[in-house]
């Protein structure tokens, strides 16, 4: 039984661990950054330490002093969160070695799904389709796929993630440029070089299947829908995906799962997919082996705490329902509210917080480190808290969401928030169904008139 | 005024960690520049308190606001109180506890065990009222086995030794107090 987590993160992701970890009687040290010191996390951990500077890579991204630090402060499990080194195959790797639980998948999962090559290598033979494309070693090897595929089409970083290596080529005389760019953001953001190219679907949707596995039950726990991004960030999620063909829903669930179960995955993960909208056909994009960003979606559709059984998972237990006991309610939107300003080309803001307010409001759940007084460093990610709200039907979620960001208050520094409002204004949006070009579309229609 | 002092460490070490950037190793931390404390009071500036004071190796540098009143020394606030398995120690209310002490500290330069000597039963590196280069080694941070010296950084007289040998220190931490020369 895990009695102590070491987190492994920071913000509102190490909040929401503590939150469930508190609910399970279980105690937490966080981990975290000279600049984090006095962060929401680190003060409602039991325990915090200082892992190093403010830097990620000298504090969140240093595998060996996390582990160094979760066993000398007595915990049996380190919880990863997402991003930094949640899908760190080495910090899996070591906490097996050192007698630790990951909250993760095991090292061999996260090899079958860390490389998006081998990724994709395991949907095709789990019979899951996939974009046309392939690896390239060199600007002739390019030239020939990219002939074969046609343009538009994507290069992007084997180990990849966040938009980084990732470019669109529109035309073959742009491609041995962009593949020198996509080549040198890779090896310097993931220090690997390799890259692949891929079909780009024009008119496609950010489709998602929540998967929950104990290494024999595979369950999924319905979709998400992620298409409102603004250069392959995601800012806006929803569940369920609006107005997608009940067959290909269904399809979509299915192939996830036999995905989950064809490399034999036990944790909790999410299956991501392209929706090809003009063919009605989907691809497999890459599997996240970690709790992810938008979960609480999720979570307020069916009704579970997915950390919770995460760390169930994690502690060899066997998940407590079936299929049929996952029952998808209602509809559940997610706004990242993020500091920046819209106005400004999304120019990150960073600054002290003199203002915070989230009252309860019907089918509002607010997931945020931040308050009255913060500091919002710029170190790390923008992200200054998620806004979820579910309704009874999609349109009672938005208006609840209009009515979230018209009552909130976040002052200090500037927000996304008014681009959040657009969105709900929108018809479009509303009409439901967008699909990843929508944002691009819509922001200079709304951006001249925000200050 | 509690998250005062974790401020303050934050401070000092994001100082500690741009001065050893800046300057070569060993001859840092005891002064600073007039641009230091003009990043000092530009921090100060933008955040909630009227009083701060800091010493970094034979520099000491005290700053109030609009004639604020000296603060009561305030004791660390201790963590939650644990729940079930052994306690928690703070590592956290040791770290600025030595500030009132005298001296200056050096800081961990990294999280990780520290060992006062080369191997167990060994002499320690140094003890109190050893004079001390900067290029003394005064302790070892062991993280997963693998072993980072650690310098003095600057002259000096071993006043104290702060950090416990064989705990867990982490980044920032004092780990021992040297009287500047």
């Amino acid at each position: 039984m895990i009695n102590r987590i070491f987190i492994a993160n920071r913000g509102e992701i190490a909040v929401r661990i503590i939150r469930t970890a508190r609910a399970l009687g279980i105690e937490t040290v966080i981990g975290v950054s000279a600049a984090d010191g006095d962060t929401l996390g680190a003060r409602l951990a039991t325990r915090s330490i200082v892992l190093g500077p403010a830097p990620s890579k000298d504090s969140y991204l240093r595998g060996a002093a996390v582990v160094h630090a979760a066993k000398q402060t007595g915990c049996d499990a380190i919880h990863p969160g997402y991003g930094f080194l949640s899908e760190n195959r080495a910090l899996a790797t070591s906490c097996a070695a050192e007698g630790l639980i990951f909250i993760g998948p095991s090292p061999d999962n996260l090899a079958s799904v860390g490389d998006k090559l081998t990724a994709r290598a395991h949907a095709i033979d789990a019979g899951v389709p996939v974009v046309p494309g392939g690896t390239v070693d060199t600007l002739a090897d390019a030239q020939t796929l990219a002939d074969r595929i046609g343009v538009p089409l994507l290069i992007k970083a084997v180990s990849g993630g966040g938009g980084k290596g990732m470019k669109r080529v529109d035309s073959i005389a742009d491609l041995p440029a962009q593949l020198e760019l996509a080549m040198a953001e890779a090896e310097a953001a993931f220090g690997d070089a390799r890259v692949y190219i891929e079909r780009l679907v024009t008119v496609g949707r950010h489709v998602e299947v929540q998967i929950l596995s104990d290494g024999e039950t595979v369950l999924h726990a319905g979709e998400r829908d992620c298409s409102v991004q603004r250069r392959y960030q995601k800012l806006l999620e929803e569940a369920p995906a609006p107005r997608l063909p009940e067959g290909l829903r269904t399809d979509l669930w299915d192939a996830a799962v036999r995905f989950a179960r064809h490399i034999g995955y036990r944790s909790l993960g999410t299956v991501e997919f392209l929706v090809d909208v003009e063919r009605g056909e989907f691809y497999f994009l890459e599997m996240n082996a970690r709790i992810q960003v938008e979960h609480p979606v999720t979570e307020a559709i069916t009704g579970l705490d997915l950390v919770a059984l995460q760390i169930s998972i994690a502690q060899g237990e066997a998940l407590p329902m079936s299929q049929a006991n996952i029952t998808l309610t209602g509809h559940a939107i997610e706004c990242r509210l993020n500091a920046e300003g819209i106005a400004h080309d999304f120019m990150p803001s960073p600054g002290r917080i003199t203002q915070a307010w989230f009252p309860s409001l019907p089918g509002l759940r607010v997931d945020t480190h931040v308050h009255s007084g913060a500091m919002i460093s710029p170190y790390y990610d923008s992200m200054v808290a998620k806004l979820i709200t579910w309704g009874p039907s999609r349109d009672v979620a938005i208006e609840r969401m209009r009515t979230a960001l018209n009552v909130c208050v976040l002052d200090g520094i500037t927000t996304n928030a008014p681009l959040h409002k657009a969105i709900m204004a929108d018809a479009r949006f509303r009409e439901g169904g967008v699909d990843t070009n929508y944002l691009v579309g819509l922001l200079p229609t709304i951006t001249g008139g925000l200050a | 005024m509690t998250d005062c002092w974790a401020y303050l460490r934050a401070l000092r070490s994001g100082l500690m960690a741009s001065q050893l950037a800046r300057r070569p190793r060993g001859t840092v931390v005891g002064d600073f520049t007039r641009s230091d404390v003009d990043e000092i009071l530009h921090l100060i500036d933008q955040s909630n308190f009227d009083e701060l004071k800091l010493e970094l190796g034979g520099m000491k540098l005290e700053l109030r606001r609009h004639g604020a009143a000296p603060p009561v020394a305030q004791p660390p606030v201790p963590p939650n109180s644990p729940k079930a398995t052994a306690p928690i120690e703070t590592g956290a209310a040791t770290a600025m506890a030595t500030t009132a002490a005298g001296g200056a500290a050096v800081p961990a330069p990294l999280l990780g065990t520290f060992w006062h000597a080369p191997r167990p039963g060994a002499a320690p590196f140094v003890a109190v009222g050893d004079e001390v280069h900067a290029e003394t080694i005064i302790g070892i941070i062991e993280v997963m086995k693998l072993m980072t010296s650690v310098p003095a950084g600057f002259a000096g007289t071993v006043l104290g030794i702060e950090a416990p040998n064989g705990e867990l220190v982490e980044f920032g931490q004092p780990l021992i107090r040297i009287q500047p020369i």
